[in-house]
């Protein structure tokens, strides 16, 4: 039962089953990539708390906060479009998916103003330990930011082609599961370096 | 390599395209073993040059420089690029539908590009060779910040193998969880699927931990950052407990597989049911949850807290219970068998000899007074060259003669096979069981020169290669031999009750025509039909 | 190497130790090494398929509950035991002995620096009196290396930016190999020391001997030379007398409170820390404003420093 050749071995129920388990093992190997950089985070925060301390000010709170929710409003648009496809509303799915992307590219130009302004000031990644973690945390996660956009581009893609409905919405499910982790990972990212001192 | 009316089935399709663009889990499995095999007799050749400059203290033959290049690649090729991915992206993606009734693995596509990706990442890793690093496969800082080779390329490298090994770890979770036969109950799977299941599972948990512990070494090197630094308020020790988390239970991802090829082939040769079904099955799993809190016993001597040391050392014991179980079982499946000695049993039978004794060796290793004399020494290469060749590689070996039938259609020669088989054997004790005691006398590791006082030993220990490299090569022609002119394999030549023998040899690539209902375990070679079926 | 089971063969009774560690896991590991390859050997020829039995009955026993319990016991017992034996030498192997001279040890590519308490520096060559336990304050100026005294069975990695310790009982004369065994660079090979543990009266006229007139000063006197010179004794005493900052008198090995209710002992990483990171451990009582010497105090210069303090009784 598929147009889909790639999973011709199984049944639709077998394979969304399947998708489903894989997507959320993936997150739980994206939990582990990450986890590895709090756990360097909380080591040196717990080292350096003078040092946390100071240089959490460097960090504009207003563009974090603006980012934060940006970014949750796309985790509600992509909710949105999977909500309006499991009632076959391929249009809205569209518009939905637009939107998310849209959001998702208005929160990495924020994240460009804010790095370009900590250069401006002579903040770098290697200025000190609180700035190293600062740039490769959210570096890593700017790139899962970009990478969640051509995901989403390409399920935008095969919606224009019609490929989805109230029956088959697999694919957008599985990359809305992983855009809210994406978020997910911010919401965590945001209070560590900007709020707490 | 056709004969009139032989099917070849799944490796029918010819041409390049149909091999490097395939979504059939076996040709992927099929690829990952050639590759692995590769570059099996790659870091072999280094190997057997890093003998060859041991043989003389002082720096003769080739410089010290090239002997520090030698080693490090030849255990970041061995560890990389042969031994994790071997048993499982090899014959775990060959073996593990057919074993469940399956027609394929969960996500074919991502298999495909799991290869793809492991390829690429040697591509990067050759290419790091231009500078090649001298740091040894666990890449210290500072040291590995500061030097002049290419740790950037090669951090990246690896970074991209693991991540195929993690997209393999997926693949196979998913596909054990949710593809199996009708009537393939969790107690009615073969046990190399239980010991497959397990290793997946350490290889999504840890491997992501390796893969930002390289990308944050290839930023302290382009970016500067400092984490590792002690000049930037950084902690070298906090590398080794990053590298450690995945390094240690990647051990795990080793050894599981080929536990579980042996839980396969002894029943076989021994026409008895498997002792302990259970027992094995769960100690696979306990194996995998206990090896990820041990990492601290490759750090005693780390400058790491005595604390910690106590509690790593504790814990590290306990994970040998486990194990010790799986050794008693499988000899207690002999018990009252009916055993013959093919090729595969033959390995088989030496897996539970070398590993038993590696795995005695690494009481020493547990114990902290005897490790602080112990680490760092030839010791440590001899116990885990006990237990990655002597176990996992050995294991590997003994699929690879059981399962070989069943992926070309063809028979091994046996009298091959056990000169192979013999020489490896006498060549390998020869080798590494001499450098036991050349680490309890003292002699460092990763040492390219030495005093003379240690020089008996080691000419010992080169001999002893060129004798288990023999028996290598030998190993290799009866594959190839086989390949071209091996005897027509019939469907089920060892007689097994596990689902491969069902397919025909080679399977098409459906692998069945049907999938098949399951009634029963796989291990029902009694002759009277088991009272208690676990 | 030396034989240390008999005790007037051994180096140091760390070796003695040691070794019956050793032995034991020998003896024990050996019982179940024979009992296991045995009954595997055993069982492949007593149960091989003889020729015309190509059908032979096998047992149909697939588990037995008691025998999986019991050999999950006893192996766990037996490892219990090992770690319990590892554990407890280990500790007393690490315990500090009394009186133990302090010799401060550099690391770097690729050569021992030894730093004797009188000032005295040697490459590769560290010589003490025997029956007198020393303690080795290690640190490296470049990359990890490592410590390792085969003939006495211990071994420590030096690392940069920090202190780690050995402690030694050299017991019996001789001259004794010190290996580096963290892989640290193209010499790592080459990374050799010797040990000379010399009979008292011949280590008390060496030291005599060895200090050449004009010599750089003792430690301790470069430390409180430092410490006048640096302006720490704008804020600290060294008479007990409390200024901005603490007195340094008697602070050395003494536990401090901190801020928040932690306790720490104030041994050499705690004072290279305060010089270096002075915010990271404040003591209670006392305001957060000391400076960081970081740039201006170098690694030998804290380990003079810490010397001083250390006579500071």
């Amino acid at each position: 039962m598929s147009d889909h050749p790639s999973h011709a071995h199984m049944d639709a129920a077998q394979a969304y089953e399947a998708a489903k388990l894989g997507i959320w093992t993936f997150l739980a190997t994206e939990v582990l990539l990450f986890g590895g950089l709090f756990t360097a985070y909380i080591v040196f925060r717990l080292k350096f708390p003078q040092m946390f301390h100071e240089d959490h000010f460097h960090l504009n709170r207003i563009l974090g906060a603006v980012n934060t929710i940006v970014l949750i409003c796309s985790s509600l648009t992509v909710a949105l479009g999977i909500a309006a496809i499991r009632k076959g509303k391929q249009h809205l799915l569209k518009v939905y998916l637009s939107l998310t992307i849209l959001l998702a590219a208005v929160f990495l130009g924020i994240k460009y103003v804010e790095w370009t302004e900590k250069f401006a000031h002579g903040l770098f990644p290697d200025t000190d330990v609180f700035f190293s973690l600062y740039f490769v945390m959210t570096g890593l996660h700017g790139l899962h930011v970009l990478a969640g956009m051509l995901v989403l581009g390409g399920v935008l893609v095969l919606a224009g082609r019609g490929k989805f409905s109230e029956h088959y919405s697999t694919p957008v499910e599985i990359s809305g599961l992983y855009w809210h982790f994406v978020d997910l990972v911010w919401i965590y990212l945001f209070p560590l370096f900007y709020l707490i001192g | 390599m056709t004969e009139a009316g032989r099917s070849l089935g799944y490796l029918e399709e010819k041409g390049f395209l149909s091999w490097a663009l395939t979504l059939d889990h076996k040709r992927i499995g099929v690829l990952y073993l050639l590759t692995t095999l590769l570059f099996f007799l790659v870091g072999g050749v280094f190997g057997l040059l890093i003998r060859i400059k041991l043989m003389v203290p002082g720096q003769q033959i080739f410089s010290d420089h090239v002997y520090n290049v030698l080693f490090t690649l030849h255990g970041s090729v061995m560890i990389f690029l042969f031994i994790i991915p071997a048993i499982p992206s090899g014959l775990g993606n060959f073996f593990i539908p057919l074993l469940i009734g399956a027609k394929d693995v969960a996500f074919p596509r991502i298999n495909l590009a799991s290869y793809w990706i492991f390829v690429a990442g040697i591509g990067v890793i050759v290419a790091s060779l231009v500078r090649p690093m001298d740091t040894g496969w666990t890449f210290y800082t500072p040291y590995s910040a500061k030097t002049a080779a290419n740790v950037t390329l090669l951090s990246f490298g690896i970074f991209l193998v693991g991540m195929s090994s993690i997209l393999t770890g997926l693949n196979f979770l998913v596909t054990i969880h949710k593809l199996r036969a009708p009537g393939m109950t969790w107690h009615r799977l073969p046990l190399f699927i239980w010991g497959m299941y397990s290793t997946s599972v350490i290889q999504v948990v840890a491997t992501p931990v390796v893969g930002i512990t390289f990308l944050l070494l290839a930023m302290e090197r382009l970016f500067g950052i400092g984490f590792f630094d002690p000049s930037k308020g950084g902690d070298p020790l906090l590398f080794q407990h990053f590298f450690w988390f995945y390094s240690h239970p990647v051990v795990y991802v080793m050894i599981l597989p080929a536990m579980g090829i042996i839980s396969e082939v002894v029943p076989v040769f021994s026409r008895k049911p498997i002792f302990g079904y259970k027992a094995i099955a769960y100690s696979s799993l306990a194996i995998a949850f206990i090896g990820f809190f041990v990492w601290g016993h490759h750090m005693f001597v780390s400058g790491m807290s005595k604390t910690a040391n106590i509690i790593f050392s504790f814990l590290t014991f306990f994970v040998a219970v486990p194990t010790a179980v799986k050794v008693f079982n499988w000899i207690a499946t002999m018990y009252k068998g009916s055993i013959t000695f093919e090729s595969p049993m033959l390995y088989a039978l030496t897996f539970i000899f070398l590993f038993t004794f590696g795995g005695l060796t690494g009481m020493f290793l547990g114990a902290l007074a005897t490790n602080v004399h112990l680490h760092d020494t030839y010791f440590i290469v001899a116990h885990f060259h006990y237990t990655m060749m002597g176990g996992t590689v050995v294991g590997f070996l003994a699929g690879l003669h059981y399962w070989f039938p069943k992926m070309t259609g063809r028979m091994l020669s046996e009298k091959l096979a056990r000169a192979g088989w013999l020489l490896t054997f006498i060549g390998f004790n020869v080798t590494f069981l001499t450098q036991f005691f050349l680490g309890f006398r003292g002699m460092p590791r990763r040492w390219a020169e030495y005093p003379p006082q240690f020089q008996g030993l080691n000419i010992v220990s080169t001999v002893g290669s060129w004798i288990l490299a023999l028996g290598i090569l030998i190993m290799f022609v009866n594959f190839v031999r086989g390949l071209y002119a091996g005897k027509p394999a019939p469907a089920n030549p060892w007689k097994g009750l596990t689902l491969e023998w069902q397919a025909a040899s080679p399977p098409s690539t459906e692998n069945f025509e049907a999938i098949p209902v399951i009634t029963d375990w796989p291990y029902g070679y009694a002759k009277r039909k088991p009272e208690s079926n676990e | 190497m030396t034989n240390a089971y008999a005790v007037q063969e051994a180096a140091s009774r760390s070796a003695v130790q040691i070794d019956a560690v050793f032995l034991f896991i020998t003896v024990v590991s050996l019982f179940f090494f024979f009992l296991v390859e045995g009954l595997l050997i055993y069982f492949a020829i007593r149960y091989r398929r003889k020729k015309a039995s190509e059908d032979a009955a096998t047992s149909d026993v697939t588990s037995n509950l008691v025998l999986e319990i019991v050999w999950v016991l006893i192996p766990s017992l037996v490892v219990l035991a090992f770690f319990a034996y590892g554990y407890v030498v280990y500790r007393d192997v690490n315990t500090p002995a009394p009186g133990a001279s302090d010799i401060n040890v550099t690391a770097q590519q690729f050569f021992f620096e030894f730093k004797y308490p009188d000032g005295r520096m040697e490459a590769n060559e560290l010589r003490v009196p025997a029956g007198r336990p020393v303690k080795l304050i290690m640190t490296s100026r470049d990359v990890i290396h490592g410590f390792f005294l085969p003939d006495f069975r211990l071994k420590q990695d030096i690392l940069p930016g920090r202190y780690t310790y050995l402690y030694l009982q050299p017991d019996k004369e001789g001259t004794y190999d010190i290996f580096c065994t963290q892989y640290c660079g193209v010499g790592h090979s080459t990374m050799r020391a010797k040990l000379v543990v010399m009979p008292a009266e011949e280590y008390a006229k060496w030291a005599s001997v060895g200090k050449v007139a004009g010599a750089a000063l003792s430690l301790p006197e470069k430390g409180k030379d430092l410490l006048a010179k640096s302006g720490c004794l704008g804020c600290h005493s060294t008479d007990g007398t409390i200024k901005v900052g603490s007195s340094f008198k008697g602070i050395f090995g003494r536990e401090v409170h901190l801020e928040g209710d932690r306790k720490v002992t104030a041994d050499e990483e705690y004072i290279r820390e305060s010089i270096y990171d002075p915010g990271a451990k404040v003591v209670k009582g006392f305001p957060n404003i000391m400076p960081t010497f970081k740039g201006r105090l170098s690694g030998d210069d804290v380990t003079a420093i810490i010397a001083y303090i250390k006579t500071l009784k």
